[in-house]
């Protein structure tokens, strides 16, 4: 920090008082963002908040280093990077699917994870002339945030993968996982306390690789399906990143900023849970694949029965009312154009078309509001499970569509199914129900789902998309 | 194996309690199935397609002597005394309505299930044998009042002269009015109905009627899903809107019904005055007092005025293929449940609601009236007992004690309080920054709407990369590997950014209230 200038309006006091500012500005975005009709305001104060506290820092930073040659090449790489890192974030966010969404915004906290393992490392590298006591924490400062930011780091490629299909999304299963997650956190508050006292590269670069594999192996033995509750307890951690990296260069926006997404995002990961009825405590320790072994379906299930596109495009004619449950299925089809046009004709017709989504359908939360916002479904017809499940008993016609785990009525009937006790939409209590499926297979969970074998329910084939057109061209 | 016998009805009950094709699902529950000779007769299931289906066709009294007894109608005090002990009778008792036989079925070391006395909770609408048969008898009524009346329903313009559509009124939009607003408006009537529940405005709506809202300043809301008595002031305009309608439509069917309590009377005997000769009344209450003054319960009455006033109650018995259909695939639902494990075994579990509200009589004992259960029509209440439960639900799962919370609650405070009093210069003053923001974010966050989980998401992603203030300020360095990690991380950060800002905004420019489309 610069003690060069004095008087009432140093760049170091306007930048102080520019993060304030900043702080205020995220806070009101974060809430914002929690209705329909200021969500598009939060946005902009969240960009106003960034623009004030960049355009303050640079101002710092200009006003530190101008005139000398490091300065000079730093001022250089700065624009760079900002441009660069700019066009890129601009390009992806461009051309991102929505249904690939997730995946875009694993990828995003990676690189939070990875920005502050370099910021770690770098205070490293600086080594302040502090009093020794400070030193001590400077240097536990520096090895906190670089541990918390690679967890973040490979735990979010890990999530990238598996949700971009790229690794396999079935838990990994090392023997004695807790003891290696355990073993990993007790190594590290070792290392800590040995740096601290000797503040040793190597040492730095163990616990790097430690924390880098503690994120890998923490993500990887969660299940595929579990995805959402992953994605926002990343969300969580890539903000205490940002947050010790405030500690770290005794920065308070940084600190107000981390701390605010971290705890947002625990939250949201904490209702997520609520909703898969999981323990909290078992999904931030990463544990909670133990609790989903793949169970063998019952071989004797019964027989499902067929339908045509046709005759479901009959069945919904003469429905009073229809509620469609989309899941990740729909997303992977993309359909949501089809399904789209599908409840707006049946809505012409006067039949009373709504939506049923269950909290955790998709791999991220909300993720098929996003979608069917996309596709221009009015939200007001678009429900939460807890709005839709005392109507669904009333329901002429329910269509499931790509949705396997969240509508399984083993979940509410059978208390030794892995998914028992997991609240889910009751479409088996609707007169009819059409699955729209690719094959009998297992769902993410790989729980068998005896929905398939009811009496009122009946099995419509294929590809969700063509499926949904074929019906729209047989009305 | 526990044996199931399905007895025949006594008199003018056409229903049997059990079809061929619920007798298979009886049997695939692991039950052993036998049929009094002669049982379906009078609902056309001959006793032929009964063996088909895997039943044993014998005499009355084996049928009674199974170790459960399938009936519709409760039995007379001969019936009771052909029950084997330890057998178990499910029906239709009406145990509200007739203490007498309750106390006389309790005489006997016996089990009944009373099948009318499912609570209405949408777990147990697969039982409720009340509905379905309400739903049939809604149906009949309009086809009975169709019989008599002599015009058609729907509106046509012939060659021969125009025809005026029928108007009919349905008063009660419960089960029963819903079914009979269907069934005339899908013959073409034109359908009004009323009912002291505004709610069921959109339900009357949704299936061609329209709803006749009673202009008074009071709201019912009912908390077990039946409707109650209404108040003066409602009960005052809501007379002057069955005289008015009375005059002018030609069929009216009256499905009031208060449990436990007399028929409230809607149309007087003025108001049927004044309706057309050749109107019809169906009194589906007339087995309880009446919704109409003069229908006489189970008679055809005509007025002197020519009005024809139905006083049917064995509607759903005039359908008995249909009603013994869904009669017996309620009971079906109901042994599913006391047969959880498929072994023909019957187990009553009393922490179960529905079971415990159906039992009657177990083994002797009596155990009428049940505990009374909410259900899901009183929204408000239910919301607070559900949240109530989650909150016990997760204090259990947490597997603390209260003592034991606030144990580990007051060692948080005191290794902060530690922390801080022995932190040197700037460290307490960070924690005080960051706890003030985790309690912040957490409140902030706190009433999220769901479907904008995921633009939070990408905004905090956004927000989380502030950390390029920290990059920045290092960029500056005299380290040429200092800078150059810097600016890597200055880029990523960048990428975080922009990006993230961008992507939320293209969603929510997606978000729309509905208008766009229509």
């Amino acid at each position: 920090m610069s003690d060069t200038v004095t008087g009432p309006l140093t760049a170091d006091s306007i930048a102080g008082a520019a993060y304030v500012v900043a702080a205020l500005l995220f806070i009101l975005s974060l809430a914002g963002l929690s209705k329909h009709e200021k969500a598009r305001a939060g946005v902009i104060y969240g960009i106003t908040g960034m623009i004030i506290a960049l355009a303050a820092t640079i101002w710092l930073t200009v006003q530190d280093a101008w005139g000398t040659g490091a300065g000079l090449t730093g001022l250089v790489l700065l624009v760079a990077a900002v441009i660069v890192g700019g066009a890129i974030g601009f390009w992806r966010a461009r051309v991102v699917e929505m249904t690939g969404m997730p995946e875009l915004i694993a990828l995003l906290h990676s690189f939070v994870g990875l920005a502050a393992v370099l910021v770690g490392w770098n205070g490293h590298l600086e080594a302040p002339a502090l009093s020794p006591d400070l030193t001590a924490i400077h240097h536990a400062e520096v090895f906190i945030g670089v541990f918390i930011g690679a967890v973040t780091f490979t735990g979010s490629i890990v999530a990238f993968l598996k949700l971009s299909a790229r690794m396999k999304s079935s838990p990994l299963m090392l023997p004695g996982k807790n003891a290696i997650n355990l073993g990993a956190l007790a190594a590290f508050i070792a290392l800590t306390v040995w740096y601290v006292n000797d503040s040793q590269l190597w040492l730095l670069i163990v616990v790097t690789l430690l924390a880098l594999g503690l994120g890998w192996h923490l993500v990887a033995s969660i299940g595929g399906g579990d995805m959402p509750v992953v994605v926002s307890m990343l969300n969580s951690y890539s903000g205490w990143a940002a947050a010790a990296a405030g500690f770290l260069l005794n920065n308070d926006l940084l600190i107000i900023t981390g701390a605010l997404v971290g705890s947002s995002g625990a939250y949201l990961s904490y209702i997520m849970c609520k909703a898969m009825n999981r323990s909290f405590i078992s999904v931030i320790a990463g544990g909670f694949g133990i609790a989903a072994p793949a169970s063998k379906g019952d071989a004797d299930q019964g027989e499902h029965r067929e339908i045509t596109a046709e005759a479901t495009a009959e069945m919904l004619t003469n429905a009073s009312s229809v509620v469609i449950t989309p899941g990740y299925g729909m997303a992977v089809a993309q359909a949501q154009y089809p399904v789209a046009e599908l409840a707006h004709q049946l809505r012409e017709r006067g039949v009373n078309v709504r939506f049923g989504i269950h909290p955790v359908a998709g791999r991220l939360p909300g993720h098929m509001n996003v979608l069917l916002a996309e596709a221009k479904v009015p939200y007001d017809i678009v429900l939460e499970m807890d709005e839709i499940n005392d109507d669904l008993g009333d329901t002429s016609v329910v269509l499931v569509i790509g949705a396997n785990d969240t509508v399984n009525p083993s979940a509410a009937e059978d208390p030794g199914s892995p998914i028992a006790g997991m609240p889910v939409l009751k479409v088996w209590e609707a007169e009819n129900v059409i699955v729209f499926k690719r094959s009998m297979a297992a769902g993410y969970a790989g729980v068998q789902n005896p929905l398939f074998y009811r009496d009122n329910s009946q099995m419509l084939f294929g590809d969700a998309k063509t499926r949904v057109e074929d019906i729209l061209k047989a009305f | 194996m526990t044996r199931i016998g399905i007895v025949a009805e006594l008199g003018r009950e056409t229903r049997v309690a059990a079809t061929p094709t619920t007798v298979k699902q009886l049997l695939g529950l692991g039950y052993e199935v036998v049929v009094e000779k002669g049982a379906g007769e009078s609902s056309s299931f001959r006793d032929d397609a009964y063996a088909e289906a895997g039943a044993l066709i014998v005499g009355a009294d084996e049928a009674w002597g199974s170790e459960v007894v399938l009936r519709i109608s409760p039995p007379t005090e001969d019936e009771i005394a052909r029950l084997a002990d330890g057998a178990a009778l499910i029906g239709m008792l009406s145990p509200g309505l007739r203490p007498e036989l309750v106390e006389a079925l309790a005489a006997r070391p016996i089990t009944a299930l009373a099948l009318d006395a499912v609570p209405r909770i949408s777990r147990a609408q697969s039982m409720d044998v009340l509905s379905s048969m309400a739903n049939i008898a809604g149906y009949r009524a309009v086809i009975e009042a169709a019989h008599e009346f002599g015009r058609f329903f729907t509106g046509q313009v012939t060659a021969a002269g125009k025809v005026p559509p029928a108007k009919v009124l349905v008063a009660g939009a419960g089960v029963a009015g819903l079914a009979a607003i269907g069934a005339a408006s899908s013959l073409g009537a034109i359908v009004r109905a009323t009912d002291p529940r505004p709610e069921v405005a959109d339900q009357v709506k949704s299936i061609g009627g329209t709803y006749l809202k009673v202009e008074v300043a009071e709201e019912m809301k009912s908390s077990d899903g039946y409707a109650k008595a209404t108040s003066e002031a409602y009960n005052a305009r809501a007379a002057e809107i069955y005289t008015e309608q009375a005059a002018d439509v030609d069929i009216i069917i009256t499905t009031a019904l208060i449990p436990g309590r007399p028929a409230p009377k809607l149309l007087t005997a003025e108001d049927v005055a004044a309706m057309k000769s050749g109107s019809v009344i169906v009194d589906m209450a007339a087995g309880q007092g009446g919704n109409v003054e003069g229908s006489v319960a189970g008679e055809r009455v005509v007025t002197d005025n020519g009005v024809v006033i139905l006083g049917y109650t064995d509607l759903p018995a005039r359908l008995p293929a249909q009603a013994s259909q869904l009669y017996g695939t309620n009971m079906v639902n109901l042994l599913k449940l006391l047969t959880p494990e498929k072994d023909g075994v019957l187990r009553i579990d009393f922490d179960d609601v529905v079971q415990r509200s159906v039992t009657v009589v177990r083994e002797g004992e009596k155990t009428w009236p049940p505990p009374p259960v909410q259900v899901s029509a009183a929204p408000v209440q239910t919301e607070t007992k559900r949240a109530e439960e989650r909150a016990a639900e997760a204090a259990k799962k947490m597997g603390l004690s209260p003592a034991g919370k606030a144990g580990l609650f007051a060692a948080g405070i005191a290794v902060l309080f530690g922390i801080n009093a022995v932190a040197p210069a700037p460290l307490p003053q960070h924690f005080t920054v960051l706890m003030l923001s985790i309690v912040v974010g957490f409140y902030v966050i706190g009433k999220v709407h769901h479907a904008l989980h995921t633009p939070l998401m990408s905004v905090t992603n956004a927000i989380s990369g502030i950390i390029v203030v920290g990059a920045l300020l290092q960029v500056t360095s005299d380290n040429i590997i200092m800078q150059v990690l810097a600016a890597v991380a200055v880029l990523l950060a960048s990428i975080n950014i922009f990006g993230g800002f961008a992507v939320t905004r293209r969603m929510l420019a997606m978000f729309s209230a509905g208008k766009a489309r229509s």
